[in-house]
């Protein structure tokens, strides 16, 4: 049953499956272990980027194909919702229309890109993607009419997923049975639905074209797969997943703007999660999402302090500086990639 | 004996479009151009635009020309390039701060000077960056696209963060020398100083490439490398000694670059070379990897693109320049002057 529900990709790893089961159970039941404003939007952001880089994944680790676009597609569905709760006013069939509508667009627009660039080398796409990507956020910045501009959109959701809403009277395990628990478990249940689903595509006739093509794409060809449409294909539905995230995302931030999803460091920041998770592996990205939101939250505490302690050194103080900490995740990224090119999952499955 | 079989072979005549072809991305500027004095009303702001575009595109050239030879020559592709205009216009900024006595000076030698300084300390400080990035970034990763392009994107990261650590998060403004202040009114149109200068510089840029490429015995190696290196290498040529210099020569145009465009925005940021690299991708793009110059064409066409739409329709103008890369690859696919390889 348990291997059917994750299509037979196993952790392979008593390690991997013990933190696995960990932060399943941390995320499953957060609202109740950590309560706490702050707590349960750091498990709410975990659960939604693990989807995203799991979805960067998919083209990146599986298809071997890079792409700067995915801040475009997770804030094309984030805008989607954005935008159609403010036209249509507050209710689910507005998040439906905006959802749909944003993943739409994202699959289509990703579909015209692929086609462009995949088509000739895959290097393009990169190149391509970086560029639109950049358009774009320029742009939404600037029709600020529609988007908000750089100030962004806040917006109404259900009141059914608002703190005022009660479905019960009283509190469940200490904890206030309000519309933003309902709300959690939206975002956890949509989550893990996708990160399934996900598992079964790479692990489907699909993903292992794709991981051939990866390997050898000439061989690929070859052998008789159209390369070009299995890319075009795997780059649609990576970018719809991720405009499902960004959907997510905005519901539950209530507001949308170009630093919290288009911008260039949150595209960053999905390649530090993918290549220290481990590329190529769905739980890779679980690892890498969980450990580095965690990081970003609780990390930058522990830079300052030791920042504060080197205090009379030169330069040392700069350089431990709270706001350097990307410095720091910088260094560590290139040497993942020389070193642990396969992440961290990658060397908990090795012996 | 039967006769010989009449035999009169002919030499198919080259079509015209055959023929033409060559030329196509260069006549592509001329037409640009005048589009864009046809759709500009007033001639003078068309010729205000026009040689505004000539001086971004000529900056964007500098910077991208790098980028594309050590494309063409290795194989390798530097998504860090950003990192060395960055560099460049902080090193650059620095001098010319502290030339303040030379380039407050209403004197246009003096200002030369001074610029000339701030141009050759940036190109020594990105050139031995460039030497460093390739030692200790690149050269582990050679062979491999995606790693390159994630290794050079942190190497990126790294070197944005070190300038944020030495010369603070906040941006720098610069005033331009003094006698590069201002325009000259040429024919009713107001052309600004500096943007002449920055034509000027980016074209001795342009032909002392050509000319090293196709004149010296280094441009020769260069070259062949792009065609074949396998075969250069057993000719006895060190083509790794041709890359590195390839790519520390690159680094040093990738600054002069980050000086000219940090005076001509006059505010300078440790993201500005990411954000040129936008632009610097859409040029090396259309012009064909690996191609000189077809990344002159390309970058002139981006630089006239941008200043004729912003000035049409302002926030149309990113856009026009995606809008350009889609015609251009629909056109030609490889880019307007595809590298022969034999990879």
């Amino acid at each position: 049953m348990l291997k059917i529900l994750v299509s037979g990709d196993t952790p392979r790893s008593p390690i991997l499956l013990a933190l696995l089961i960990v932060i399943l159970i941390g995320l499953a039941c957060a609202p109740f272990l950590f309560p706490g404003v702050r707590s349960v939007d750091t498990a709410a952001r975990i659960c939604i980027f693990i989807v995203l880089v799991a979805s960067y994944d998919l083209l990146l680790g599986y298809g071997g194909i890079v792409s700067f676009a995915h801040t475009m597609f997770f804030g094309l569905g984030a805008y989607g919702v954005a935008l159609a709760s403010t036209h249509m006013g507050r209710g689910f069939d507005s998040l439906l229309v905006g959802t749909i509508a944003g993943a739409g667009l994202a699959a289509l627009l990703a579909f015209m890109i692929g086609l462009f660039s995949l088509r000739v080398r895959a290097i393009f796409f990169a190149m391509i993607t970086l560029a639109v990507a950049s358009a774009v956020a320029v742009l939404v910045s600037q029709l600020s009419s529609l988007t908000g501009g750089e100030d962004g959109l806040s917006f109404k959701i259900p009141r059914a997923l608002g703190p005022a809403f009660k479905f019960t009277d009283g509190e469940i395990l200490g904890v206030k049975a309000n519309g933003k628990l309902l709300k959690y478990y939206l975002v956890f249940l949509s989550c893990f639905a996708l990160f399934l689903f996900m598992l079964r595509v790479v692990n489907s006739p699909f993903g292992r074209v794709l991981q051939a093509i990866r390997e050898n794409d000439f061989r690929a060809e070859a052998i008789g797969y159209r390369v070009v449409h299995y890319r075009v294909a795997a780059t649609c539905l990576s970018a719809a997943i991720a405009a499902l995230a960004g959907a997510l995302y905005a519901v539950w931030l209530r507001y949308v703007g170009p630093d919290t999803t288009l911008s260039m460091e949150i595209m960053i920041d999905i390649l530090l999660m993918i290549v220290i998770g481990g590329m190529g592996t769905m739980y890779g990205a679980v690892i890498g999402a969980t450990l580095f939101v965690l990081a970003q939250n609780y990390l930058q505490n522990v830079l300052s302090l030791a920042g504060d302690n080197v205090s009379t050194w030169p330069l040392l103080p700069e350089l431990l500086n709270a706001d350097r900490w990307l410095l720091w995740l910088g260094v560590l990224f290139i040497l993942s990639v020389y070193f642990f090119p396969t992440g961290i999952v990658g060397r908990l499955r090795e012996k | 004996m039967s006769a010989a079989p009449e035999h009169a072979p002919t030499i198919a005549q080259t079509s015209l479009r055959e023929r033409f072809a060559p030329y196509a991305p260069g006549l592509l500027v001329l037409i640009l151009i005048a589009a864009g004095l046809i759709a500009i009303p007033a001639t003078s702001s068309w010729l205000t635009l026009t040689v505004s575009g000539l001086a971004m595109g000529m900056m964007i050239f500098i910077m991208a020309s790098g980028l594309t030879l050590v494309f063409g020559l290795m194989d390798v592709i530097n998504f860090g390039h950003g990192a060395f205009v960055s560099v460049g216009a902080f090193v650059g900024v620095s001098f010319l701060l502290v030339l303040e006595h030379m380039t407050s000076a209403p004197h246009l030698l003096w200002n030369l000077t001074a610029l000339m300084l701030a141009i050759l300390g940036a190109m020594t400080a990105t050139g031995l960056m460039g030497w460093a990035f390739e030692k200790v970034i690149v050269k582990p990763v050679y062979g491999h696209h995606l790693k390159q392009i994630l290794v050079t994107m942190g190497g990126l990261i790294v070197v944005e963060q070190l300038i944020i650590v030495l010369w603070g998060p906040e941006e720098i403004y610069i005033t331009r020398p003094e006698a590069l202040k201002g325009a000259i009114t040429f024919a009713g149109a107001a052309l600004e100083k500096y943007r002449l200068v920055a034509v000027g510089i980016g074209l001795v840029v342009f032909v002392a490439m050509r000319w090293t490429l196709r004149r010296t015995k280094i441009g020769l190696i260069v070259r062949a490398g792009v065609e074949n290196g396998e075969m250069v290498q057993a000719l006895g040529y060190n083509l790794r000694m041709v890359f590195i210099g390839v790519f520390v020569a690159g680094s040093a145009l990738a600054g002069l670059g980050g000086v000219l465009w940090g005076l001509y925005q006059e505010v300078i940021t440790a993201h500005m070379g990411n954000q040129t690299m936008i632009l610097v991708f859409i040029v090396v793009i259309i012009g064909g990897l690996g191609s000189v110059e077809g990344c002159f064409i390309g970058a002139l066409l981006v630089g006239l693109m941008q200043n004729y739409v912003a000035f049409l329709e302002p926030k149309a103008a990113l856009i026009s320049n995606i809008a350009l890369m889609v015609a251009i690859l629909m056109w030609r696919p490889m880019g307007m002057i595809p590298v022969v390889k034999a990879k």
